[in-house]
């Protein structure tokens, strides 16, 4: 009798405990993934292993990013991982003072940036890494979304505001590219308060075109995320190629080891 | 002295240098019998007795890549950051070298985690056995001070926050809390003393601790033998000739091979997530790791590494609403020891003072401290385990079959806790970790009661053992 209540009454408990990981699996999970901005686009991974796409990048990152903000971990001639010469990286990617050897830093001084920017720009070498989210995407995922939902908003000091980052503090270094958008929103019932309504964005709408149409703007955004994820972990790569012959040396290692286990434990009766 | 030996006319250059060795040296060989060719052990040991000689592999694989860490990495609040993206990225195999530090960090507790289970299903603490296992919580301990100070050596966001709350959590301690978290700092804010000081406990102090611990832990379980999944006394059953165990093996050469399996199909996982998922989704190295500490913000929400999420759940359970709970629970506890404790004259009365001064005191200090000694004890908790169970039979294979549901219960329990305490702080997240936090204690302070209940069935007189 006893034994038959006790065991009931723990399952009973099991039972509540997994209703309860289940519940608070299901409550928790979309109530972190609706923290600031929206959803993220898919970051076309196979550009990582793409030369002539982190090359691109490179270019663009170099021209575009590297005046305000830093690269202070990363060595210009670790680009030469990415199949350029040190001569290459020198003539074209240099705009600075700075040697071959040297990383990646800047002019601007931190003083200079809180006045102009409200802030110091962060330091962009692992900047890829550091922006993933579970639930949310990786951070390429997110820089992928972010570069391409700058949109006019007047409001702001800047005059621009970003989807993926409600009120950055950037204004839109690549809107020569991309041309200028606004962004339409639309009225919905707020899902926690049904008196209220809350605005939801639906999409951009062109104000004027950039100099690139929006698959070639895409395809440059996509270069240059590529390229931000390479240099997160610029061995990233090589990583992955030697983690397969130490697996496969491993799966031969463990059928040796238990072949050898076996011969010795055949004389244990 | 041991009497000197000779070895015999034409013997091989080895068995002379053995002699010569043997001669100059006997505790060498001595140890060499007691712990390895003559320590018997059982010979039905299953997979959860892989997990001790894989926590001596994952120990020195952090010792050996911490060395080549210190080489490199610079205990400075300015240069701390700096120099282990250097390691990652300009020492040579450096990456390699921290990556199997920081996913040997994560591995440590998946194997302690598993060690201490099998420990909990085959009564393993009991008689005789009970320093091995308060050795070993001791090791618990100091690898969870280890894993924390280390924490904070990449200087990112999270390990700075990270340990700014918890330090801060000591200033909740009343009377001392203050001056106790001034001094764990060495100053105000989490700076570059306490990066200094965390060096030094982490790379020295502490390791010299652990490796003492386990020596003894070690030394202890050899004096009084392996315990079994069918937790029966090898050493009841001799051979009456060699005095030797009849179900016992020499440990090596038997289980150093059965080990080597272990270790073989161990890194098949370890190297699989150094070399394929370093980061493993956010919870071996936290993404906002990666941004250099910034003491002037505060990120949104910060979480303790994996292996500490279930006690911070507790931690975060202790509500006003479950202080009240427990000033609930200490007055029924009271007043249960004064009607049915069997106490008498005088004495009857100190269960119920004792409650009553235990929910003044409940009441009168802040929940934030009660939480920080709720998360203490939930370790603590654990010493004293070999006089809580008070189960005639050691494994859980000849316990009552409820027990099973049981430590189901528990271990999901566990997890749930763990899994609250990534997530932010939410109400339903709160009340469920509130349930799981009683739970985990009511496990461990019934147990005196529930272990005694049920049909246990007959333990056989030997092991049960199917030859391979």
């Amino acid at each position: 009798m006893m034994k038959k209540r006790i065991q009931k009454l723990l399952r009973a408990v099991v039972a509540l405990l997994a209703a309860s990981l289940a519940a608070s699996l299901m409550l928790l999970g979309p109530a972190q993934a609706a923290e600031g901005g929206i959803e993220w686009d898919k970051f076309p991974d196979k550009r990582i292993t793409d030369m002539a796409a982190l090359q691109n990048g490179a270019k663009l990152f170099t021209n575009y990013c590297l005046n305000c903000h830093a690269a202070g971990f990363m060595r210009y001639n670790r680009l030469r991982d990415i199949g350029l010469t040190e001569q290459q990286i020198k003539d074209n990617l240099i705009f600075t003072g700075a040697k071959v050897g040297d990383t990646m830093q800047i002019a601007m001084s931190p003083k200079d940036a809180k006045e102009w920017f409200g802030g110091v720009p962060p330091d962009l070498t692992l900047i890829a890494r550091s922006r993933s989210a579970a639930g949310k995407g990786s951070g390429a995922d997110y820089i992928y979304t972010y570069l391409r939902t700058y949109y006019r908003d007047e409001t702001k000091a800047t005059g621009w505001n970003n989807a993926a980052f409600p009120n950055v503090g950037m204004p839109h270094v690549l809107w020569e590219l991309q041309g200028q958008q606004r962004a339409v929103f639309v009225d919905q019932k707020d899902p926690n308060d049904a008196a209220k309504s809350v605005q939801v964005l639906k999409g951009f709408e062109p104000i004027t075109a950039g100099t690139m149409s929006t698959a070639d703007y895409n395809n440059s955004v996509a270069d240059l995320v590529a390229y931000l994820q390479w240099m997160g972990e610029p061995g990233q790569k090589s990583r992955v190629r030697m983690g397969v012959w130490v697996l496969l040396f491993l799966a031969v290692f463990t059928v040796i080891a238990w072949r050898l286990n076996a011969a010795y434990w055949k004389d244990i009766k | 002295m041991a009497e000197f030996k000779e070895a015999p006319a034409g013997s091989s250059p080895l068995t002379h240098t053995t002699v010569w060795l043997e001669n100059r040296f006997p505790t060498a060989f001595a140890g060499y019998k007691q712990h390895l060719s003559e320590y018997y052990a059982p010979k039905n040991f299953n997979f959860w007795y892989f997990f001790g000689s894989l926590n001596l592999l994952v120990l020195v694989i952090q010792i050996v890549t911490g060395i080549f860490l210190t080489m490199h990495y610079k205990p400075d609040a300015a240069k701390a950051f700096e120099s282990v993206e250097y390691i990652m990225r300009d020492v040579p195999w450096g990456w390699l070298v921290r990556y199997m530090h920081s996913t040997g960090a994560s591995a440590f507790f998946v194997c302690v985690y598993l060690h201490m289970f099998r420990g909990l299903i085959y009564g393993s603490y009991q008689k005789p056995r009970e320093l091995v296992w308060i050795f070993g919580c001791a090791i618990f301990l100091c690898l969870m001070a280890e894993a924390f100070m280390g924490y904070l050596l990449p200087w990112g966001q999270m390990s700075y926050w990270g340990a700014q709350v918890i330090i801060n959590l000591f200033a909740a301690i009343p009377f001392v809390g203050e001056d106790l978290a001034l001094l764990i700092r060495g100053d105000f804010v989490v700076g570059d003393a306490t990066l200094n000081r965390f060096f030094a406990l982490h790379v020295i102090a502490v390791p010299l601790v652990l490796l003492g611990l386990i020596v003894a832990h070690l030394l202890a379980l050899h004096d009084v033998g392996s315990n079994n999944p069918d937790g029966i006394e090898i050493k009841a059953k001799k051979d009456p000739k060699t005095g030797i165990p009849l179900d016992g093996i020499p440990f090596h050469p038997y289980y150093t091979v059965h080990d080597i399996v272990g270790v073989a199909v161990f890194l098949m996982l370890f190297t699989a997530v150094i070399f394929f998922a370093p980061e493993m989704g956010g919870y071996f190295l936290e993404y906002n790791n990666f941004i250099p500490a910034d003491p002037l913000k505060t990120p949104a929400h910060i979480a303790p590494v994996w292996y500490f999420t279930p006690y911070y759940s507790m931690l975060r359970a202790v509500t006003d609403d479950l202080m009240n709970v427990f000033v609930g629970l200490v007055g029924v506890a009271g007043v249960l020891a004064f009607l049915r404790g069997g106490f008498t004259g005088i004495w009857r009365w100190v269960p119920l003072i004792v409650a009553v001064v235990g929910a003044v005191l409940l009441k009168y200090f802040d929940a934030k401290f009660w939480g920080v000694v709720v998360m203490g004890a939930a370790v603590l908790i654990m010493f004293p385990l070999p006089w809580l169970d008070r189960s005639p039979v050691r494994s859980i294979r000849y316990r009552p079959d409820w027990i099973k549901w049981l430590y189901g219960a528990f271990v999901l329990n566990f997890f749930v806790l763990g899994y609250l305490g990534i997530k932010p702080v939410s109400d339903i997240g709160t009340l469920v970790s509130q349930i799981g936090t009683l739970f985990y204690f009511g496990f461990f302070l019934l147990m005196p009661w529930w272990s005694r209940l049920g049909e246990f069935k007959t333990v056989p007189d030997r092991i049960t053992f199917q030859a391979h």
